[in-house]
Order: structure tokens, then C-alpha cells, then sequence
């Protein structure tokens, strides 16, 4: 019934890679240069693919929209990347860090896909190196290493607590060599609207340039998007502003089915909500739980006084704090997953131990390691995320325990692809947090800048070449062929659409009625009655919004309202699919938390039998219920087990 | 943390309506903000404000809100980010502001950095000077293990304290020649420090310097008013570093 193929090569998990590469076409240097390449998206997989492209002699034409490749949000990352090293002798390898992402994924990522990851990990340490990323160093001059949640190694790199920032800017500079020597032609400040397909195939893009607002054609031999996930669908996340899944969403309006949207990852700490005006939401790293301690008061009085601002929490005894998550989970403690020490945040504050005025958060509290390493050592690791705490909330967490609580992060759902990171639609491509195969339904810590950069770097590279081998003889693309006309024409429709709505109500205030809807009921813990609610309140919510809407300025002039008009009406119809993929899904699995799937001490249970496959939506039209295509997941290498960090 | 709030404030702001068109400052008043608010978040809710009133909202660039991505790039109270130390635009509070302020916010104002709308202003020759040499020349592939080569923990740290540069362009809208040196240096002496990058070092220097001069920024008469007003905190050292480098490549021409 399904059409999907995921191309996973057959053999041993160990040699799968090296078999797929050397059966795979290779395209000759002299029709490289032939052929055209546009990739959207300038962070850690775009610009890393963009590079890797251009070098090997693919005409490759770049896109950003922002006004410069380097401010993609791979720069906010903060505490690391992983990589299957060993350098720390602590028998670390491939197989452990294939192994912890499946598990830390809650069985639900592909075994293949993942095991690749893990194989090409330690390459892209050593690119970075080359590049000159500085990299925090041992005395001797060697790499250091921290640890993350959900692992029992230490195999994280980083530069202090700006990993992100730096890995970007040493892709942004191997972009820059590039389009210094022509071989990239970057576009900043456009707006990718609309994916040209021809004959069944990927042949460029409609974009608006955000400064004049001029629509555009651009055509290729293949497309590939790296424009990251759809976190901002809740309208308050620690995605940047800008974030949005317009990429991905006019992809599988045209055919490249979307997988798995209800995978969403919610970090346990980041800074609370503060009040009701607020725009976005700030991360503190998850380093951070290396050397914090995540607690709350043993007593509910306490927690009231908190709440009251009667007491500080420096004014709790250590026997009257709940250090939970070393009660609930002693074997990993303050280091559990993402999901487990979210879900296990929420349990305390619903409980009544919630700690700021708004009851919704808990401390991470650095005072037992000051005690034990010292101020200058905590300083050393973290001295810049402390500072951002401080300068948010005017709190010195030196002196007193970071509040904390749960907020969107990051989403696991994506574009689906096949082993070659090819969407259903041929010639279209997805990496990173923009694909949806690596980390199932939770990613570890430190894994996101892993995936973006080996897709970049080491995957996309090699597998482009077996679609583009069949390509050769294909002149450059025209583009004012009519699909590219009716392309512009759509594009230029629903702008025009929009602007004319001249309604009463911004575009903001239908994001925050959304992001409300989806929080509330598709959040850290989701129930069949809630979902099928959130359904509804969200189709109502779309047929307000276009008779509502209010866009004010220029369509030829810079807009940022006519921006977010476009990317909110994208996100009105992809925070459905989250919502029926939730539904759809009755179990509970990493990120995903279904109420009726829990064991009896609230632990997240999985149904292997009925639940072990990839949900890859096919779009059916505007008001028509999408199609669902099942991607079995076979683990071969891994025995499937309930997760357990206890 | 106790929530004050500020009843009025007044934000005397530049508006200007496209790269050719003519600027003026509009002054307008916000109600009711917290003092825990962010700054940005402040100019959201006056935008929020004009669009209801049927107004043009305040075109300014942003996105992260973190302090990292280096897009914010306002010009507050008379200082680059506004008042408070070590901080971007939108890591700016509404704490660091009294109750009845006015508050006056500009564009950079750089001959390099051109205004595209209200507090947008275009900053491609940043671009166009990374593109001219910001880099290590290695391709993807056929590396050695990255602890062939041992740094030194000081010089990995040094190198990070230049590489933290965020590209925001505040040290060019601050010092009164507009003068790029602090954001060249920055990459110069991040790459100059490392042995990857040393092979490169005179070459880049001598070619980034050239396109900075060619993009019409002002040369360095060395007030240090950049370093005071990076957000990251970004020594003037570098700029001796960087003008080390670029005399020995000088010299060896």
C-alpha cells in the first residue's frame, strides 16, 4: 500500500555506509560543473552542504533570510557536539554512540540512518579542527570533553558554552572560500515561498527578496532544503524569531510526505516564562545539569513561601530539598534525557512544588559544586551562560539557583527521507533538524550539531551524486518554463491574498492563540480528548485568521508583517498534523507523551507492536485529511526495550 | 524579583522609509511595560500598537533574542546595543530604564552600513570581507585526527576570546571613523593564534585589511571605543595582533 522505499542498504549495521557508497553513482568532475544545486538554509547543514558542494564543483546557489549566513540559528547552540572519539578511554565507540541515540531516541529512529551518524561523528571533529574552530583544550594541548544527558560517557566537544556559534562560523568560512571563488552564489534577506516541481521532479524555487519584495525564480538540478524545524509553531520557544517551516511546509504541499510532526522536544532548562508579554523563550544549556542540581522543596509550605517571595531558596535546608530527578532516576541522577527530566519537572510543579510567582519552576542549583571545584572552575565552563542568565532575569546564579522549567526546543518530525536524504518528491533533499531521521522521538544533548554537520559535510555530498548521475544530460534549468510561471503566480496570489485581508487582527495574535492551543493540549503531555479539541480550536482558528488578518505597510518593501502573515498561515495548517500525528499515535515514546500510555509510576510506555514505524504524511489538499504511509522501523542490531535511566 | 512597572515611556525613534527616502524621528508613547521586559520585546509591543492604529510598525533587524546571532543592531541612548555593558540590543532590559525616559533609538550610522529601513541598515561589506579571506583553506575531507595537532590551552583560549566576535557591527557604529579594524582583527587574531591558521596568516590579513579599506571604512586612530562597546567584550589587543600580522606580510612583499 505504502510507496515508500527508504533505500536502506542490506548487510551488517557496521557495513551498511561503506557498502551504500560504493555502490552508489559518482558524477565526473567535468558534469559537476555542469550542474546546478540550490540549497535553502545557511545553518550547520546548509552551509555546510553549500560548501562541501561547491568544492567538489557543483554550481551551488545559497539562501538565507537573514542578512548574513552566519546568523542562522546553529549559532545559539551552546553546549556541544558529539562524536564517537574515545579520547576520554572511557570505552566509548561507534556502536555505544549508535546504541545511545537509539535508546535515548526511544526506539523510534532507524537503525541505519543512525549508525552512520555515529561512523562519519569523529570526521566532522577533526573538519572543525582544520578550520580553526577553537575547541576547549587540556593542558597538554589535547581536545576536552564533557558530558551530556542521557550517556554514561564523556564524548562532548565544545567551546565554552558557544559550541553552536562556533562550528557555524567555521562552516560559514568554508562558504565564505566559496563564494569568494565563485563557486557560491549566496542570497541573503530571501525567503524561499514556493518549490518548483517538474515532471515529478525538484527544479528550483520561487523567493521573495525581503528587501524589495521582489518574487523570484531560480532553477536547478536539485534542491535540497536545510531550513531547520518547526519549533515556533507554539509561538513561544527558544527558536529564534525568525525560525519557520515554510520550506518544509510548500514541500509537502507538493508532494514530500512530512513524518513524525509529533516529535517535539521539550528542554528541561530554560528560563521561565516571564509574565505575558514575552517573545520568545532563552535556553540554558543542558551542560548546565553536568554540575547543577535540579530540586525543588520536600515541603509544600516551603514552595508556597517561594512562591510568595517570603523566603529564598538559599533559606532551604539541603534535607528539605528534593533533589528529584537523583531520587526518581539514581543510576543517571541530574543527567537523564530531555524528555524524562521535562516530564519529571512538569509532575513536581503540577504537584504544588512549583517555585516562581507563576508556580512553573524548579531550581538548578550550583551551589554543591562551586563548594567542591570552585567558583573560577564554574566560571571557566559556563561563565556566559551565567551572565546571560543574569542580565535576563538580574538573579547572580553564583550566589543563588538558576529557575528553570521546560520550554520547545527542538522538533525530531521533519520532511521524510529516504537513506539518501531525498524527500518523496526526486530531486528534493532535506538535512538536519529539517529531516526527521535521526534521532526518533527524543534527541540526546549535543546531537543536534552533529546530525546538521555530518548530513552536510559527509552524507549529503555522497548520496547527491547517485540522483544527480541520472542527470547529466539535462541543460541548465529554464525558468520561464510554466511551471515556474504558475509557481510565481501562486506565490504572488497568497501574498497579494494576505495583504488584502485588511482585517483588524495582527498576525502575532493568531501565533499566540496557536502556540496557547498547542501548548496546552499538545505539550509535554497530550490526551485523545485534548488533541481532538486542539483539531478543531485550530481549523477555526485558520478560518479567523483569513478573515481576520490584518497586514499593514508595502508588498514591495521590506514587511516584516507580511513575513510573519506567511509563515503563520503555514504554521495554522502544520500545528493540525501535529495534533492528528499525536493523536494518530497512542502510545508514548520519548517527547511524545500520551496520558492513556503510561506505566504506574508515570513512566512513559511504548507499544512496540502497533506503534514501531515512521508516521509519513502525504498532503491530500486544503481541507482534506492527509493520507497516512507507515515506515516499519526493523531493528536488526538492537533489542528493543522499555527505556530505562533508573 | 519584584515586577515594577513602567507607566509611560516615550521612544523617540528614527524612521525612514527606504534607502533613498528621506528619515525624520517620530516620538512615541508606550504604557505599561514591565521592567523584566526585554527591550525588543518593548519595540514589539509598540509595533503591536501602531499596527492597530493603522501605522507603518518599526522595521528593525533581529531573531535569535539570545545575544548571539549578531542581527540586532539599534543604537540606544546614544551607545551601540543602549546602556548596559556586555550586552546586545536584545539582551537589553527595560530594567536598565526609569519611569517617564525618553528613549532615543538610531540605525547605525556607518557610510559602510546603509540604511535599508527604519533601524535595518545593510551590512554586506562585513560579507564581502570574511568572503575576501575568513578562513583556513581546507576542503571537506581527508583530515588528520584532530589531536594531531596540540594547542596550547591559552592560545585555544585566546583564540576563542577573538572568535567570539558576533559580527553585529556595533564597533563600527561607535567609532567616530567608522573604522571596521576591531571586527577584522577579531577573525585575523582568532586564526593567527591557531597553527591551522597560521600558513595563511599574512595572506589573510593583507587581504582582509585591502577589503576593508576598499568598502569605505575609516582607518584606526585607536580610541578604543569599539572594545567598550562590543558585546562580547572583544580586546583592542586583537588590533595590535592584527596589525603585527599585517606588516610582517608588509614587510615579506
Amino acid at each position: 500500500m505504502s510507496t515508500l522505499n527508504s533505500k536502506i542498504p542490506s548487510g551488517p549495521i557496521a557495513e551498511k555506509w561503506s557498502n551504500h557508497k560504493a555502490k552508489i553513482k559518482v558524477v565526473s568532475p567535468a558534469n559537476k560543473r555542469k550542474l546546478d544545486i540550490i540549497v535553502v538554509g545557511t545553518g550547520l547543514a546548509g552551509a555546510s552542504a553549500a560548501a562541501s558542494l561547491a568544492e567538489l564543483g557543483y554550481n551551488v546557489t545559497a539562501f538565507c533570510y537573514q542578512d548574513s549566513p552566519r546568523r542562522a540559528h546553529s549559532i545559539a547552540a551552546q553546549g556541544g557536539i558529539n562524536a564517537a572519539k574515545n579520547y576520554q578511554n572511557d570505552n566509548d565507540s561507534v556502536y555505544r554512540l549508535f546504541y545511545d541515540t537509539i535508546k535515548g531516541g526511544d526506539y523510534r529512529a532507524r537503525e541505519a540512518n543512525v549508525h552512520r551518524l555515529a561512523e562519519v561523528s569523529p570526521n566532522i571533529i577533526d573538519q572543525c579542527v582544520a578550520q580553526g574552530v577553537p575547541f576547549a583544550r587540556e593542558y597538554g594541548g589535547t581536545l576536552s570533553n564533557r558530558s551530556f544527558g542521557g550517556v554514561l560517557v564523556s564524548r562532548t566537544f565544545y567551546a565554552r558554552g558557544q559550541t553552536g556559534q562556533q562550528l557555524l562560523l567555521g562552516a560559514y568560512s568554508a562558504l565564505n572560500r566559496q563564494i569568494h571563488e565563485g563557486n557560491v552564489k549566496m542570497h541573503t534577506r530571501h525567503e524561499m515561498l514556493e518549490l518548483v516541481v517538474i515532471e515529478g521532479k525538484a527544479r528550483g524555487i520561487i523567493a521573495r527578496d525581503m528587501v524589495t519584495g521582489e518574487v523570484k525564480r531560480f532553477g536547478a538540478h536539485a534542491v535540497v532544503l536545510a531550513t531547520g524545524g518547526y519549533g515556533n509553531v507554539f509561538f513561544l520557544s527558544t527558536n529564534a524569531m525568525g525560525c519557520n517551516a515554510s520550506a518544509s511546509w510548500v514541500a509537502y504541499k507538493k508532494g514530500a510526505f512530512f513524518a513524525n510532526p509529533c516529535y517535539v522536544q521539550i528542554h528541561p532548562t530554560c528560563i521561565p516564562v516571564h509574565g505575558s508579554q514575552q517573545s520568545k523563550l532563552t535556553l540554558m544549556s543542558e551542560s548546565l545539569r553536568n554540575d547543577g542540581r535540579v530540586w525543588v522543596p520536600r515541603k509544600a509550605e516551603d514552595a508556597a513561601k517561594l512562591r510568595k517571595g517570603e523566603i529564598k531558596p538559599n533559606d532551604i535546608a539541603d534535607e528539605d530539598r528534593d533533589f528529584y530527578l537523583e531520587r526518581r532516576y539514581p543510576s543517571y541522577g541530574n543527567l537523564v534525557p530531555r524528555d524524562v527530566a521535562s516530564r519529571a519537572a512538569k509532575e513536581r510543579c503540577d504537584a504544588g512544588f512549583g517555585v516562581n510567582k507563576e508556580g512553573m519552576a524548579v531550581y538548578l542549583d550550583f551551589k554543591y559544586s562551586i563548594q567542591r571545584l570552585g567558583q573560577e572552575t564554574i566560571a571557566k565552563r559556563y561563565g556566559n551562560l551565567f551572565q546571560m542568565y543574569e542580565k535576563i532575569t538580574d538573579v547572580d546564579p553564583y550566589k543563588e539557583p538558576m529557575q528553570i522549567y521546560p520550554a520547545i526546543h527542538y522538533t525530531m518530525g521533519g520532511t521524510w527521507v529516504d537513506y539518501n536524504l531525498m524527500t518523496s518528491i526526486p530531486g528534493l533533499y532535506s538535512l538536519g533538524e529539517a529531516n526527521f531521521s535521526d534521532h526518533g522521538a527524543n534527541r540526546l544533548g549535543a546531537s543536534a550539531l552533529m546530525q546538521g554537520l555530518a548530513d552536510g559535510y559527509f552524507v549529503l555530498p555522497y548520496t547527491i551524486g547517485d540522483y544527480l548521475g541520472n542527470e547529466i544530460m539535462v541543460p541548465k534549468i529554464k525558468t520561464d518554463l510554466p511551471e515556474f510561471d504558475a509557481a510565481e503566480r501562486a506565490v504572488v496570489t497568497k501574498l497579494e491574498m494576505l495583504f488584502n485581508i485588511k482585517g483588524k487582527t495582527p498576525a502575532d495574535h493568531f501565533h499566540k492563540k496557536l502556540g496557547t492551543i498547542l501548548w496546552d493540549n499538545v505539550g509535554m503531555s497530550r490526551k485523545e480528548a485534548g488533541l481532538k479539541t486542539a483539531i478543531l480550536e485550530i481549523q477555526k482558528l485558520r478560518k479567523e485568521f483569513y478573515s481576520d488578518l490584518l497586514v499593514p505597510g508595502e508588498l514591495k518593501n521590506v514587511n516584516p508583517e507580511l513575513e510573519k502573515a506567511g509563515r503563520v498561515a503555514d504554521f495554522l495548517e502544520l500545528g493540525e498534523l501535529l495534533a492528528r500525528d499525536a493523536l494518530n499515535r497512542k502510545e508514548s515514546c520519548g517527547g511524545h507523551f500520551r496520558e492513556e500510555s503510561a506505566t504506574d509510576d508515570g513512566e512513559a510506555r511504548r507499544d512496540d507492536e502497533n506503534f514501531a514505524y515512521v508516521a509519513a504524511w502525504e498532503y491530500k489538499g486544503m481541507d482534506e485529511e492527509p493520507f497516512l504511509h507507515k515506515e516499519d522501523l526493523l531493528f536488526e542490531t538492537i533489542e528493543l526495550t522499555q527505556r530505562s535511566y533508573k | 524579583m519584584a515586577d515594577i512597572i513602567l507607566n509611560k515611556i516615550y521612544v523617540k525613534v528614527w524612521r525612514q522609509n527606504s534607502p533613498k527616502s528621506k528619515g525624520r524621528f517620530e516620538t512615541y508613547l508606550v504604557e505599561t511595560v514591565s521592567q523584566g521586559t526585554s527591550f525588543l520585546e518593548m519595540i514589539d509591543i509598540l509595533n503591536d500598537k501602531l499596527i492597530l492604529e493603522g501605522k507603518d510598525p518599526i522595521a528593525f533587524d533581529h531573531d535569535c533574542r539570545e545575544g548571539i546571532c549578531g542581527m540586532c543592531s539599534m543604537y540606544v541612548n546614544g551607545h551601540a546595543h543602549g546602556p548596559d555593558a556586555e550586552v546586545t540590543t536584545c539582551q537589553l532590559h527595560m530594567r536598565k530604564f526609569s519611569e517617564g525616559q525618553t528613549i532615543v533609538v538610531e540605525p547605525w550610522r556607518a557610510a559602510a552600513f546603509p540604511v535599508i529601513k527604519d533601524m535595518m541598515v545593510d551590512r554586506t561589506a562585513f560579507e564581502k570581507i570574511q568572503q575576501a579571506g575568513g578562513y583556513v583553506s581546507v576542503n571537506t575531507g581527508g583530515i588528520p585526527d584532530g589531536n594531531v595537532i596540540l594547542i596550547g590551552q591559552d592560545d585555544a583560549e585566546e583564540a576563542m576570546d577573538a572568535a567570539a566576535c558576533i559580527g553585529c557591527g556595533a564597533c563600527v557604529a561607535t567609532c567616530k571613523n567608522s573604522s571596521a579594524m576591531l571586527f577584522v582583527a577579531a577573525k585575523v587574531s582568532q586564526l593567527a593564534k591557531l597553527p591551522q591558521g597560521r600558513i595563511e596568516a599574512k595572506k589573510r590579513a593583507k587581504a582582509m585589511v585591502a577589503k576593508m579599506d576598499e568598502l569605505g571604512f575609516g582607518g584606526c586612530t585607536n580610541t578604543g571605543g569599539c572594545e567598550l562597546a562590543c558585546p562580547k567584550s572583544i580586546s583592542i589587543a586583537h588590533i595590535a595582533r592584527l596589525n603585527r600580522e599585517y606588516l610582517r606580510a608588509k614587510f615579506s612583499d
